[in-house]
C-alpha cells in the first residue's frame, strides 16, 4: 500500500511539476526567513543575519535539485533519454528504419484493419444504434433440427405482449423491390419492419418521423414509408419538401413520412437499406402471401433488446416457458417450435453469421503475417546488433547494466513499433471500408454495405499487438547483445567464421524460425484456398446454368385467377421458343432470400420422439422443375401437367426425408400429411442444396404448383440461348399476354448461387491476399538474412579462395548451407503445421487439415524462395576478390 | 546523492526525523532544532540533506504535510507522522537497537 502511494504521488510529481516546485521554493524560503529571524533576534544586522541564514542553509539550488531526485520518476528520465538515443540512432540508418518500420506497418496495420472489420461487421455493426451490448438476434428453431428459421407475426406479437425482462422486440426483414421516380424503376433493398423500429433502435429521423404504433397493423392499410439518407440524397436530390410526397414501391404509393439519418444503414449486415415500410405493408412486398395473422408463417427475422442488468439466459428462460405456453395453446401450429436470443455477431439471418467465421480465418492469417513481420525485424535488429557489437561492449566496459543495454533497446524497438502502429492505424483507417471492394454490388441500386469501425477498443487491441510485437521482435536480440564476451569483443570487429559461434548458431535459429513460421502460414493458406475452391465448385445438386426471370404479377395488381390463367399460357408460350428445352414455374427459387414454405407433417407409421413435431420446408413448383434445374429423380416419376386441381394431391421428397420416414422401405406410394391434406409420394428426387452450400442435408418436399396456386411465381428456364436474348423473346411473349407488364432482367441461377455465397468469395479474396502479402514478407526475410549471412562469411570464403577452392565448390558450399537451414525449417514447419491446422478443422470444407496438395505447395514455394535467396549472394560470394575479402 | 555528513550514520537520518515528528507536527527548521536538542547538541542535520529525505518520506507515505503558521506567525510547512509511518519508526527502531547491540558487543570483545 505505501509502496503503491509512493508511486502514485511520484507519478502525479511528474505532471505537476511546475506546481511542486514553486511549493519548494516556498518552504525552503519559509525556513530561510526564520533562520533570518532567530539571528535578528540573537543580535546580528539584518543584512548580516540574512547572510548567515544562507550559509547555515547551505546552497539552495543544490538541495532543490537533491530534493527532486526524490520525487521525480528516475524511471521516466531514462526512458526519455532511450527514447531520445533511440531516435538519433534511427535516423542515423534510414535505410534499416525504413526496412524495419514498413514490415511492421505491415503487420500491425493489416491485424488494425481486420480488427476493424471485426468490430464494425460483428461486434457492433450498426452506427447510431443505441444499447448494442444488450441487443440480439432474435431467432425460430425446431426441436430436433438443425439450422434456425423465422418467427410468424402472432407468436412475435405474444412474445412482445408477455415478456417482462426485454425492452422491446423489433421486426426487421429484408426484401428487394422495385423503386420508381417518374419513369424510372430501380431495384433496391429495404426493410419490412415493426412500428416501434427508429424508437427502438433510438434513431431518430432527421426529417420528418418514423411510425406511429398504430401503422404496424391492418392489411395493407399503411402505405408510408422512411427513406435513407442515401435515397433522399441521390434519388430527391437533398428536397427539402421531401415529406409527404409519395413514391412508388412494388407498384404501390406510399408517402414519404421520414428520412433516416445519414449514418444509419439499417440493420442488416451487408445491405445498406434504402427505406424501410411498417409490418401492415408486408403482402404488399412478400410475393409468398399475406401472413400478418397465420401463425404457421414463420417469415420473421427481428431482434429483442434487453433490459438493463438481464443477462441472455436470464432472457432466454422467460421466452422458452412463452414458447411452451404458445406449444401447448397452440399445438397445430406450434409444436416443436423454440425460440432463441443469439449474439449478434452469430446473426444467422444476415451477413455476420456468414462472415464471422470468414473473419476469423482473416485473423488468423493476418496474425501470422505479424508474426513473420516480427521475424523479419528481429533479424535485421539483430543483424544490426552485431554491428553495434562494438558501441555495446563499451557500454558494459564502462558500467552499464546489462538490464539497462537490455531497456535501451527494447526501447528502440518500441519506437520503430510505435512509428509502425501508427502508420498501420493509418493504414486501418484506409482500408475499413475496404471489403466492400470485393463485392460490386449484385444489382444496381443495392448498396453493399461491410464497414470497417475504428473505436477505442480496436486502438486499444492494436496498441496491445504493437507491444507484444515488440517484445516478440526486440527482446531476443537484445538479450542476446546484452551477453558479449568483454574480454574478446573489444578488438575490431571483422568478418565471422562460417561455423561454430554462438553469433551463427542464433542467426540459424532465425532462419529455421522464419523457415518453419512461413511453412506453416503458406501450408494454412494453402488449405483455406483449397477448400475455398471446394466450396465454389461445390455442385449445388442442380443446374446452375438454368435462367431465372421473375415476373412482378402481384405488384401489377393480379389475383389468384387471372395469374393462373397468364402463367398457364405463358408456360406454354416459353415451351415453343426457339433453343428453350424445358420452362417451369417455382414459388421460391433456391439460394433467393425469400422463404420457403413449412409444414408440420404426418407419416403413416411414424412415431416422432415426444415433445418434437416433425416439420419439413417445402415449395411449390410446375411440372418439368426436375428436368429444368436438372435434379435427378432416383425413384417414381416427376410432376406433368396433368397433375392439377383435379387430380389427386401427390408429392415428391428428397432423398434425406425418404430415409428419414421411411428407412428400408420404398417412400413412393406412400402418403405424408402437410398442411391438413394427405399427399400421395410419386417420387424421390435426389438431395440438392436449398439456401447455402453449407447447409446440413435436410428433408425436403415438393408439391405441384397446379394443386398450389400463387400469384407470384419465378419462371425457371432451360435454354441453349444467352439471358440477354432470352429477355428478348420473353418480353415479346409476356407483352403479348398483357401489355401492362414487362418481365426484369433474367440471371442465370449460378448468380443466385454467388450471390448468397458471398462470404466465401470474401474469404478468398482475403486469404489471397493476406497470404501474398505474408509470402513476400517472408521472401524479404529470408532473403535478408541468408544474404546477410553469406556477407558475414564473406572473409571465410575469401580464405577458401585464396587457398585455391574454386567457384564452383564455394557456390556448393553456401548453397548447401543454405538448403540445410532451409530443410531443417521446413520439417520443423511441417510437424508445426501438422498441430496447429487441425484447429481449423470447422473453418475447412472437404478439406484434410493434412492435405497433401496444400503441404506440397507449401514445400515448393519455399524452396524456390531458398534457392532464391541462397543462390544470388552465394554467386556474388564467388565473385570476392579474395585478396580484398582477406584484406578487411 | 548520498550526501548526508558524516557526523550522521548513513541511512539514519530517516528514522531520526521519524522520531523527531512522534510526537507532534513540526516544520523543516523545528525538525532539524529537535534533533539537535533531543542528541544535546551531538547531531547537527544539514538543510541540504534534510528536504531531500523529507520529500522522500512523504512519497513513501510516511509522513504528511500541511501548511500552517509557525509561532511567531509566519506561514510554513508542517509535516505529521502518518499510521505507517509509526509503523515504521518503530520498526526503525527496533532495528536500530539490535544492530548497535551487535556493534557493541564487537567492540567490547576487542
Amino acid at each position: 500500500m505505501p509502496r503503491l502511494r509512493a508511486w502514485f504521488s511520484r507519478l502525479l510529481g511528474l505532471f505537476q511539476k511546475n506546481k511542486r516546485d514553486a511549493e519548494m521554493a516556498e518552504e525552503m524560503q519559509a525556513h530561510l526567513d526564520l533562520l533570518i529571524e532567530r539571528n535578528i533576534a540573537a543580535g546580528m544586522l539584518p543584512h548580516e543575519a540574512r547572510n548567515a541564514a544562507l550559509r547555515q542553509f547551505g546552497g539552495v539550488e543544490q538541495t532543490k535539485e537533491i530534493a527532486r531526485e526524490q520525487r521525480v520518476w528516475r524511471w521516466a528520465d531514462e526512458f526519455l533519454q532511450d527514447l531520445r538515443f533511440g531516435a538519433r540512432m534511427l535516423f542515423r540508418n534510414p535505410g534499416f528504419s525504413i526496412l524495419a518500420i514498413l514490415c511492421l506497418t505491415l503487420g500491425i496495420g493489416t491485424n488494425a484493419a481486420a480488427l476493424s472489420w471485426i468490430e464494425g461487421i460483428l461486434i457492433r455493426p450498426y452506427p447510431l444504434v443505441a444499447h448494442q451490448d444488450r441487443m440480439f438476434a432474435f431467432i425460430g428453431t425446431t426441436r430436433g433440427v438443425e439450422g434456425h428459421n423465422g418467427l410468424s407475426y402472432p407468436d412475435f406479437l405474444d412474445f412482445e405482449k408477455n415478456s417482462t425482462l426485454f425492452e422491446s422486440f423489433i421486426v426487421d426483414r429484408i426484401m428487394g423491390t422495385s423503386l420508381s421516380v417518374g419513369d424510372r424503376a430501380e431495384w433496391a433493398s429495404g426493410g419490412i419492419v415493426s412500428a416501434n423500429y427508429f424508437d427502438a433502435l433510438g434513431v431518430r429521423p432527421i426529417l420528418g418521423r418514423g411510425f406511429r404504433p398504430e401503422e404496424g397493423t391492418g392489411r395493407n392499410a399503411h402505405p408510408v414509408t422512411v427513406i435513407s439518407y442515401r435515397t433522399w440524397k441521390d434519388r430527391y436530390d437533398f428536397d427539402p419538401n421531401i415529406i409527404g410526397r409519395t413514391q412508388y414501391l412494388n407498384g404501390v404509393q406510399h408517402t414519404i413520412i421520414g428520412v433516416a439519418p445519414e449514418k444509419f444503414h439499417g440493420t442488416f449486415v451487408g445491405y445498406s437499406f434504402s427505406f424501410w415500410v411498417p409490418t401492415s405493408m408486408q403482402e404488399t412486398f412478400d410475393t409468398t402471401g399475406y401472413k400478418l395473422e397465420d401463425r404457421g408463417a414463420r417469415w420473421i427475422e427481428g431482434y429483442a433488446f434487453l433490459k438493463p442488468g438481464v443477462t441472455r439466459q436470464q432472457g432466454q428462460a422467460e421466452l422458452n416457458s412463452i414458447a411452451q405456453r404458445l406449444e401447448h395453446d397452440f399445438p397445430e401450429t406450434n409444436r416443436g417450435h423454440e425460440v432463441q436470443l443469439v449474439p449478434l455477431w452469430k446473426t444467422p439471418f444476415n451477413g455476420a453469421g456468414n462472415m464471422s467465421p470468414t473473419l476469423a480465418i482473416t485473423m488468423a492469417v493476418v496474425f501470422l503475417v505479424l508474426l513473420i513481420a516480427c521475424a523479419n525485424v528481429s533479424n535485421l535488429l539483430l543483424a544490426r546488433s552485431l554491428l553495434r557489437r562494438h558501441e555495446m561492449t563499451m557500454r558494459l566496459a564502462l558500467g552499464a547494466g546489462r538490464r539497462r543495454l537490455i531497456k535501451q533497446l527494447v526501447t528502440e524497438g518500441l519506437l520503430l513499433s510505435i512509428i509502425a502502429a501508427a502508420g498501420g492505424i493509418a493504414v486501418a483507417y484506409w482500408c475499413r471500408n475496404a471489403l466492400v471492394l470485393a463485392f460490386p454490388s449484385p444489382v444496381p441500386g443495392v448498396v453493399i454495405d461491410f464497414p470497417g469501425q475504428i473505436d477505442w477498443r480496436v486502438l486499444l487491441v492494436s496498441a496491445g499487438i504493437c507491444i507484444l510485437s515488440t517484445l516478440v521482435f526486440a527482446l531476443v536480440p537484445a538479450i542476446h547483445a546484452s551477453h558479449v564476451d568483454l574480454s574478446g569483443a573489444l578488438k575490431s570487429d571483422g568478418g565471422g567464421v562460417v561455423s561454430g559461434s554462438s553469433r551463427s548458431r542464433l542467426r540459424s535459429t532465425l532462419v529455421l524460425v522464419q523457415v518453419s513460421l512461413s511453412f506453416v502460414l503458406l501450408a494454412g493458406t494453402g488449405l483455406l484456398l483449397e477448400s475455398l475452391a471446394k466450396i465454389q465448385n461445390a455442385n449445388p445438386g442442380f443446374s446452375t446454368d438454368a435462367i431465372a426471370c421473375p415476373i412482378s404479377l402481384f405488384s401489377a395488381g393480379y389475383k389468384l385467377d387471372r395469374a393462373k390463367s397468364f402463367q398457364t399460357e405463358l408456360l406454354d408460350r416459353v415451351r415453343t421458343l426457339p433453343g428453350v428445352e424445358s420452362a417451369t414455374f417455382a414459388r421460391v427459387i433456391p439460394f433467393s432470400y425469400n422463404v420457403f414454405s413449412s409444414s408440420s407433417i404426418e407419416v403413416d407409421g411414424y412415431q416422432p420422439p415426444p415433445n418434437q413435431q416433425p416439420t419439413v420446408d417445402y415449395v411449390q413448383v410446375a411440372e418439368d422443375y426436375f428436368a429444368t434445374l436438372g435434379i435427378p429423380i432416383v425413384s417414381g416419376r416427376e410432376f406433368t401437367r396433368t397433375d392439377d386441381e383435379n387430380a389427386p394431391p401427390i408429392a415428391i421428397v428428397n432423398e434425406t426425408m425418404a430415409a428419414k420416414y421411411w428407412p428400408g422401405k420404398n417412400a413412393v406410394g406412400q402418403r405424408v400429411k402437410v398442411t391438413d391434406r394427405w399427399l400421395e409420394i410419386v417420387g424421390i428426387a435426389k438431395n440438392s442444396n436449398y439456401r447455402t452450400k453449407l447447409e446440413p442435408t435436410m428433408p425436403f418436399l415438393y408439391v405441384p404448383l397446379r394443386q398450389n396456386w400463387g400469384v407470384q411465381n419465378t419462371l425457371l428456364v432451360r435454354t441453349r440461348e444467352t439471358p440477354g436474348a432470352l429477355l428478348n423473346a420473353l418480353s415479346r411473349e409476356v407483352h403479348a399476354l398483357d401489355a401492362n407488364l414487362a418481365p426484369r432482367m433474367p440471371s442465370r441461377m449460378q448468380e443466385q448461387v454467388d450471390e448468397m455465397s458471398y462470404s466465401q468469395r470474401l474469404a478468398v479474396t482475403l486469404v489471397a491476399v493476406f497470404g501474398t502479402m505474408a509470402l513476400f514478407l517472408a521472401a524479404i526475410g529470408l532473403y535478408a538474412v541468408m544474404s546477410y549471412s553469406v556477407s558475414q562469411g564473406t572473409r571465410e570464403l575469401g580464405l577458401r579462395m585464396a587457398l585455391g577452392a574454386d567457384a564452383g565448390s564455394v557456390l556448393r558450399l553456401v548453397l548447401s548451407r543454405g538448403l540445410r537451414l532451409t530443410t531443417a525449417g521446413i520439417a520443423l514447419g511441417a510437424i508445426a503445421a501438422l498441430v496447429l491446422t487441425r484447429l481449423m478443422g470447422n473453418l475447412l470444407y472437404q478439406v484434410s487439415p493434412r492435405d497433401p496438395i496444400a503441404y506440397g505447395f507449401a514445400l515448393l514455394v519455399l524452396l524456390g524462395v531458398a534457392l532464391l535467396a541462397c543462390f544470388l549472394p552465394a554467386r556474388r560470394a564467388t565473385r570476392v576478390d579474395p585478396v580484398s575479402a582477406l584484406r578487411v | 546523492m548520498a550526501k548526508e555528513k558524516p557526523d550522521l550514520v548513513y541511512g539514519t537520518l530517516d528514522m531520526l526525523i521519524l522520531k523527531a515528528l512522534q510526537h507532534d507536527p513540526r516544520h523543516g527548521l523545528a525538525i532539524a532544532d529537535r534533533i539537535q536538542q533531543m542528541s544535546q547538541d551531538i547531531l547537527h542535520v544539514e538543510q541540504g540533506s534534510l528536504y531531500p529525505a523529507l520529500y522522500r518520506l512523504e512519497a513513501q507515505g510516511w509522513i504528511k504535510a500541511e501548511w500552517g503558521v509557525s509561532n511567531n506567525n509566519r506561514k510554513a510547512r508542517y509535516y505529521k507522522l502518518t499510521a505507517t509511518g509509526r509503523k515504521q519508526l518503530s520498526a526503525e527502531e527496533e532495528h536500530w537497537l539490535r544492530i548497535t547491540k551487535g556493534i557493541d558487543l564487537v567492540l567490547a570483545g576487542g
